[in-house]
């Protein structure tokens, strides 16, 4: 019974509305304090590569900003279809929040990528790479689930078609993941994914992990302020929503 | 069936399809999905000799081969099983070095060898300070002898 009443109360706007607005504040705070405690560490403390010198430390923002890209489609998929399937109001404002702070992510990654690869690898792209050509179809996944959503003036309508894309579109996180093993890329293998051996230093990998969790809940807090905005737009019309700002403005 | 339990299997149904026409659509491309073919594929006949593509591997050690006054390099890619001399006239990037991972564009000639028009440094997954690098150089050193 307690998961179904959990379930009823992410369902109801005036709920989820007040939640993130408790949560938001400290999720702010965290990614502050941890996203700082990184740049200070990757531009710092950390020392430079034996073959790169001071040019990989753009790894401490491509590496969180490709994985947040990931995950940020993860989020928007799992929310359409449970907008879909459940006709659940709150889940589609989810996926409509997180579409364009996931597309900023994952441009943020392939522009970051390109500066780096024009010193190193000697190009800025390269479309014959399975890594960057399947990163790049992230990116038009998330501008076309945000368009067709967009194209229609009915907002159920747009939520239900564009829930199908965002779900579909899901086929496409693997294949980015597991390019690097399946086919020969100019883009080098997964230097953190084993956790028990990875291919870095400590000093190198600890900023690294703190820009991680810093740009995880940088994106949280932006989900939720997204979310909260999002509810408002839905619920103009509800009367919790007219107090709401009444009180507010009194 | 319910309308939602509807909802739930045609989702269903629609992504595992698109998820099988994608594996079938990347399995017939595979060759054209790989971004470079091995010294050993190449040996094997599975590179397309016809057309220009990619060769990749590690610089092998001490085979880089500069001509005086000109852009001119030559040396030998190999994967540690076969080995093709690559030869090359243009710039570098500033990671390519012996030992270190290459991807030459170019075509195979008769007689073997590969003339590159593209050189492309290939990174490995490997990050560590100097003075790490400095240490397992040793300590490979040392294993060698």
């Amino acid at each position: 019974m307690g998961l179904k009443r959990t379930f009823h109360l992410l369902g109801s706007p005036p709920t989820v509305y007040r939640l993130a607005g408790l949560l938001g504040p400290w999720v702010g705070i965290g990614a502050v304090i941890l996203i700082a405690a990184g740049t200070y560490g990757g531009l710092v403390l950390a020392p430079p590569d034996y073959l790169q010198g001071d040019g990989f430390r753009i790894i401490y923002v491509h590496v969180p900003s490709a994985y947040i890209g990931l995950m940020a489609y993860v989020l928007m998929a799992v929310a359409a279809a449970v907008g879909f399937i459940w006709h659940m109001k709150i889940a589609h404002a989810v996926a409509v929040s997180a579409a364009p702070v996931g597309a900023s992510f994952t441009f943020l990654a392939l522009v970051t990528g390109a500066v780096w690869g024009k010193p190193m690898w000697g190009t800025y792209w390269q479309w014959a790479d399975a890594r960057l050509v399947s990163e790049l179809v992230l990116l038009f996944l998330y501008l076309g689930v945000m368009l067709l959503r967009a194209s229609f003036d009915d907002r159920d309508k747009g939520d239900r078609v564009s829930a199908v894309l965002a779900v579909v579109g899901v086929v496409n996180v693997p294949i980015i993941h597991y390019s690097v093993e399946w086919w020969s890329t100019l883009h080098q293998g997964p230097t953190i994914a084993q956790l028990d051996t990875p291919s870095i230093t400590m000093d190198m990998l600890v900023p690294l992990l703190t820009m991680i969790a810093g740009f995880t809940l940088c994106f949280a807090w932006l989900i939720l302020k997204r979310v909260q905005a999002e509810i408002l737009d839905r619920e103009s019309r509800a009367r919790w929503v007219e107090q709401l700002v009444t009180g507010a403005s009194a | 069936m319910t309308p939602r339990r509807q909802r739930m299997v045609l989702i269903g149904l629609v992504v595992a399809g698109v998820a099988v026409s994608a594996a079938l659509a990347l399995q017939a491309f595979r060759e054209n999905v790989l971004f470079f073919f091995s010294p050993t594929e190449i040996a094997a006949g599975n590179a397309p000799v016809e057309r220009g593509f990619r060769l990749g591997g590690m610089v092998a050690d001490g085979s880089v081969a500069r001509t005086e006054g000109s852009l001119t390099i030559d040396f030998v890619v190999t994967d540690y099983a076969h080995s093709i001399p690559v030869s090359y006239t243009g710039v570098l990037p500033d990671l390519f070095g012996e030992g270190q991972g290459v991807v030459a564009r170019g075509q195979l000639n008769e007689d073997g060898s590969f003339t590159a028009e593209e050189i492309l440094a290939k990174h490995d997954e490997n990050y560590m300070p100097p003075e790490v690098a400095e240490a397992l150089e040793r300590g490979r050193a040392a294993g060698t002898q």
